[in-house]
């Protein structure tokens, strides 16, 4: 069968791309569209490595069809620094070392920023249920959580 | 792997027409939360994906007037969470639907998935049970309506026929003075599966229960409405003798199976436990209603 024409929107970007109707936006992203800065840890929705914005709400894209992207707003970490510029939570986790492998870094990332904009000052514990479907096999989360904490202080320090 | 077809139908006629004509070969799509997990484990591969989200009955959430709602069956946690009055008309709900995994996979998870997989687990069966939700089911032949407490046949089985398609849920006015919670034990804090689930949903007048339902999953091959435990509550202030009696009530009504999650004597204890939790959640709220 002929493989399905998508059209969609990536970082900003009005993007078509053919796929497989079995085929996963993960498979995609990382695939044909190079984007592989999405990583792929369990596949089952489980460890959050994969996670993606779509039209703003975080998800997992092992547990999306690359069909669903059509005309979507899917939002990747290739997006989340602006012409170079890092996004303060990128610049915060380098700062602290918020990570070692780095696997799970960029999912994390795309989870704090939603975290973020949702609940600009996040208790401790908000911020650990929120990053809960993100797992970090390397830092004990403890880094993690002081860079998302610190990061938050700081932007609503600097939108005063 | 054999060439799977997506279909994507705007009616929830076109959707019941080509899932009947698949003849067993397809797999409604809501989420995807189970279904995308259970292809790439081999366990599921269906020959055509229905994908029910651009269905508008599918995703939508009405107010009905009164607390009453319905709910798309495919509407997911996360949009749930953001509406500006279901989780006060019904926090139990929202909170047991809430409840399952993480913040990514309430993007996509939805009740009427949760319901359809089967699981005697699944975290907002009990609360939707015990907030007396009906289920409106549309197939080949027409439209029907079940409790909620009705469609699960066992784990992973359902009591709906071939080509039927699981649309909304509605929910009931809502009295003054009424209100519903959930709570699950898992030996975790958070993205566990539950040992045992149970919610209450109470009406209150001066205090006293005027009318309960109790929830119950994970303790039996399907969740369990518990008649016998809203029968203690009822006309009750909640003494202690109430809760203890519906308590009872819940651990008779456990049959349920060991495992790696819990022993049976572990889960038939849990269950009383949970009951008498639940209820002074649910009746603190009821007070605030």
């Amino acid at each position: 069968m002929a493989k399905i024409h998508v059209s969609t929107t990536i970082n900003g970007e009005p993007l078509e791309y053919l796929c497989d109707a079995s085929a996963s936006m993960l498979d995609i992203l990382r695939g044909p569209l190079g984007l592989t800065g999405t990583k792929e840890g369990c596949g089952t929705g489980d460890c959050g490595a994969c996670s993606v914005t779509v039209d703003g709400r975080l998800m997992c894209s092992c547990l999306m069809l690359a069909v669903e992207a059509e005309g979507k707003q899917i939002g990747t970490i290739e997006g989340m620094a602006q012409g170079g510029e890092l996004h303060p939570l990128q610049q915060k986790f380098l700062e602290m070392a918020a990570l070692q492998c780095g696997i799970c870094t960029p999912g994390v990332l795309i989870s704090a920023r939603s975290l973020l904009e949702k609940n600009p000052d996040p208790t401790e514990e908000e911020v650990r249920f929120g990053l809960a479907g993100n797992l970090c096999r390397c830092t004990g989360y403890d880094k993690i959580v002081r860079a998302v904490m610190e990061t938050a202080a700081e932007m609503r320090e600097a939108a005063r | 792997m054999t060439e799977i077809r997506y279909l994507a139908p705007g009616s929830l006629d076109e959707a019941v027409k080509a899932f009947a004509a698949a003849s067993g070969a397809a797999s409604i799509l809501a989420g995807g939360t189970d279904l995308l997990v259970q292809m790439r484990a081999g366990v599921r591969q269906p020959g055509t994906i229905i994908d029910i989200k651009k269905i508008p009955a599918l995703t939508a959430i009405e107010e009905l007037g009164g607390g009453a709602f319905r709910i798309g069956a495919a509407v997911p946690g996360a949009v749930l969470a953001e509406h500006p009055t279901f989780g006060k008309a019904w926090p139990g709900v929202l909170e047991a639907i809430n409840l399952i995994g993480s913040k990514q996979v309430q993007g996509r998870a939805s009740p009427g998935g949760n319901l359809c997989n089967g699981s005697p687990a699944g975290d907002s069966v009990p609360a939707m049970v015990a907030a007396g939700a009906v289920v409106t089911i549309q197939g080949p032949n027409g439209g029907r309506e079940l409790p909620v407490e009705a469609v699960p046949a066992g784990p992973g089985r359902l009591n709906l026929t071939p080509g039927e398609i699981v649309v909304s849920f509605t929910f009931p006015d809502r009295p003054k003075g009424s209100s519903d919670a959930y709570l699950r034990m898992i030996p975790r804090t958070e993205m566990d599966i539950a040992v045992v689930g149970l919610a209450v949903n109470l009406s209150m007048d001066g205090g006293v229960v005027t009318a309960a339902r109790v929830g119950l999953g994970a303790v039996a091959p399907t969740v369990l409405l518990v008649g016998d435990a809203a029968a203690a509550l009822v006309g009750s202030r909640l003494e202690d003798a109430a809760l203890e009696k519906a308590a009872d009530a819940c651990r008779a009504a456990c049959n349920p199976i060991n495992d790696k999650r819990g022993t049976i004597a572990y889960r038939t204890k849990v269950a009383g436990v949970l009951l008498k939790r639940v209820a002074a959640i649910a009746a603190q709220r009821a007070g605030g209603n």
